[in-house]
């Protein structure tokens, strides 16, 4: 019975491992190792300048302007997605109230669900041309060309106070629908009679939300929460394509990917670029590991 | 939709309260509608002005007027964003593309995770984390590197390349997902199938990726949809001399927005999208079921 196991298990094995050691793992390291060097992407690897990557974000006013950015958008677009998400969710799937015993979503509520839905399957790149547009800075923009005649055309992401917003607008707006889907999955397995038990004793609607439907769902806003937030130090599609000059007007909506992208294949910092990826990393886990654990409630059972 | 507003009054449990939260739920639901149809249309409101754009002139999409009816629907947009504008060669590299690296990564993703779920051998968790651990890196961090990786293996600019590093990213949260499946499934049949003589090979495809059925179609869609969605890979893999020949879809539309700046083809930026679009609507009309929870699933661990 046991005849073979070996021979199989690294017959399994030794193509995926491969595969993901080359392109991934090997990566990874080359990152931590590139990040201690100046290196222009050509030639031998050399110039060890230990921190000196580092040292050089501080005085580097696009980095901290970056920063700023992915802040703004780590603290809005899992509060608005969020919050969004839940209302349309609660309302689709408990907002009918009850009738013969069951608790019902509003009328329709399938065909929203769908229309909600549809913008995740769109490539963010996509999304980014299209909005580009919509946002477009002239009449032939889609929004500019709703107001009315006499009204001087917003420039939206051509202004510099402006043009975040308009990043973080996007990103919701494709965001929502997966939110309210997700969301949707967690209420269907909360107990009917929770619900029932609850509008029996006379709580209304609002009262069944905040006392039912969120300590029920925690887990799984948690998870949206942790989710969006990793979106968030993303943004690359967006920025590299809808923005004036990529990242601009005047590095207004600059991100960490984007500088990394740009640093390591337009000026040549491959050196550089390996090190604002290597701080990207420990932000990223610092942020995890900060909502998980801030956000770490008495599980409540239904 | 009605405008009486409820007066708070005292909740005495006696008649009265009944017509009085019918009313109440009444007026909920009606604001209720508002929202998700005001949603609703924030969502579609780009995808038909894009639609509508599609068919007007230059000219006519400069006068505004965002949701008025272009004077004639001709195709003509659509030809010239196919042929003249590639969407058709980059549409049939991204199918090509997402094709191949999705059957490979379901198959190692399978094999790996089935030994690491099943099979009792030293490493075996270390190899399990080496993997997981996949999921907590941002892929930004790899990319200068990624990239001198793959020019040293003279793999710069080819589908080969490309197929790989997908299938590489791909492979954490695909091994992560199947292995928990895997662990689920019941050990008798197995066993049953050891007695009979069944070799591991052949029970793991006769047996275990049968009874593994709805895992695998959950996490394909989410691999799908993924790959197929995927940019920065392309942008930062499919450059070097004579990759203009094989760029894929979403990196192709990001070209063609970008130069249309220059030369004002709008009509064609708008078809490009609309071909674009288009048939993950009809995938989506079809599957819709299927791809909404495949992809919850995904997330969700």
């Amino acid at each position: 019975m046991r005849h073979g196991k070996y021979p199989f298990i690294i017959g399994f094995l030794v193509v995926p491992v491969a595969i993901y050691v080359t392109f991934v793992v090997w990566a990874y390291i080359q990152a931590f190792y590139l990040s201690v060097y100046e290196w222009s992407g050509l030639g031998p690897v050399e110039n060890f300048v230990g921190l000196g990557n580092f040292r050089k974000m501080f005085d580097d006013t696009t980095f901290w302007q970056s920063i700023k950015h992915n802040v703004f958008l780590l603290i809005f677009l899992p509060i608005i997605t969020v919050v969004l998400a839940l209302v349309f969710a609660f309302l689709l799937n408990v907002g009918g109230g009850h009738k013969g015993g069951v608790t019902r979503g509003v009328w329709g509520s399938k065909v929203y669900r769908v229309i909600f839905f549809f913008p995740q399957l769109l490539a963010l790149a996509i999304v980014a041309v299209i909005f580009g547009r919509v946002f477009g800075p002239d009449k032939s923009g889609m929004l500019n060309g709703l107001f009315p005649e006499s009204w001087q055309p917003w420039l939206f992401l051509a202004d510099e106070r402006y043009a975040m917003g308009c990043i973080l607008v996007v990103l919701v707006w494709q965001a929502v629908g997966f939110y309210v889907v997700l969301f949707s999955a967690g209420m269907g397995n909360i107990p009917t009679e929770v619900y029932e038990a609850a509008a029996i004793d006379g709580a209304s609607r609002v009262t069944l939300f905040f006392r039912i439907t969120i300590p029920l769902l925690w887990n799984t806003v948690q998870v949206a929460w942790v989710y969006l937030g990793i979106a968030a130090f993303d943004a690359f599609a967006l920025v590299n394509i809808m923005t004036v000059d990529r990242g601009g007007p005047d590095g207004a909506t600059s991100v960490l990917s984007l500088m990394i992208y740009r640093n390591a294949f337009e000026f040549s910092q491959a050196g550089y670029a390996s090190a604002l990826g290597v701080v990207l990393f420990f932000l990223t886990l610092t942020f995890a590991w900060v909502t998980l654990s801030a956000t770490r409630r008495e599980s409540v059972e239904a | 939709m009605t405008t009486i507003t409820k007066t708070p009054g005292p909740r005495t449990a006696s008649a009265g309260k009944a017509p009085d939260q019918k009313r109440d739920l009444k007026i909920a639901t009606g604001l209720s509608h508002v929202a998700l149809v005001a949603w609703a249309l924030i969502t579609a409101g780009p995808l038909l002005w894009v639609l509508l754009a599609s068919f007007k002139s230059n000219t006519e999409i400069f006068l505004g007027k965002p949701f008025a009816l272009p004077n004639s629907f001709s195709f003509d947009t659509y030809a010239n964003a196919w042929s003249d504008a590639h969407i058709g060669r980059y549409f049939i590299n991204s199918v090509f593309v997402v094709l191949i690296s999705t059957a490979g990564t379901m198959l190692f993703g399978a094999m790996a995770a089935y030994v690491l779920a099943r099979y009792k051998f030293p490493g075996n968790r270390a190899i399990y984390y080496l993997f997981v651990s996949g999921l907590a890196f941002p892929t930004f961090m790899a990319l200068a590197p990624l990239f001198y990786i793959l020019k040293g293996l003279g793999l710069l600019g080819s589908f080969t390349g490309l197929i790989l590093v997908y299938i590489a990213y791909s492979l954490p949260f695909t091994i992560f997902f199947l292995a928990a499946f895997f662990k689920s499934l019941p050990y008798e049949i197995e066993e049953a199938a050891t007695v009979d003589g069944a070799s591991h090979v052949r029970k793991f495809f006769q047996i275990m990726m049968p009874m593994a059925r709805s895992g695998l179609v959950s996490i394909t869609i989410f691999n799908i949809v993924g790959q197929w969605n995927q940019y920065l890979l392309p942008v930062v893999i499919m450059s070097g001399p004579g990759a203009d020949q094989k760029l894929l879809l979403t990196q192709g539309i990001a070209q063609i927005s970008v130069s249309a700046g220059y030369q004002a083809e709008w009509s064609t930026l708008f078809a490009a999208l609309v071909l674009t679009i288009l048939p993950m609507i009809v995938v989506y009309a079809i599957f819709q079921r299927q791809i909404q929870s495949g992809l919850t699933a995904g997330a969700v661990k």
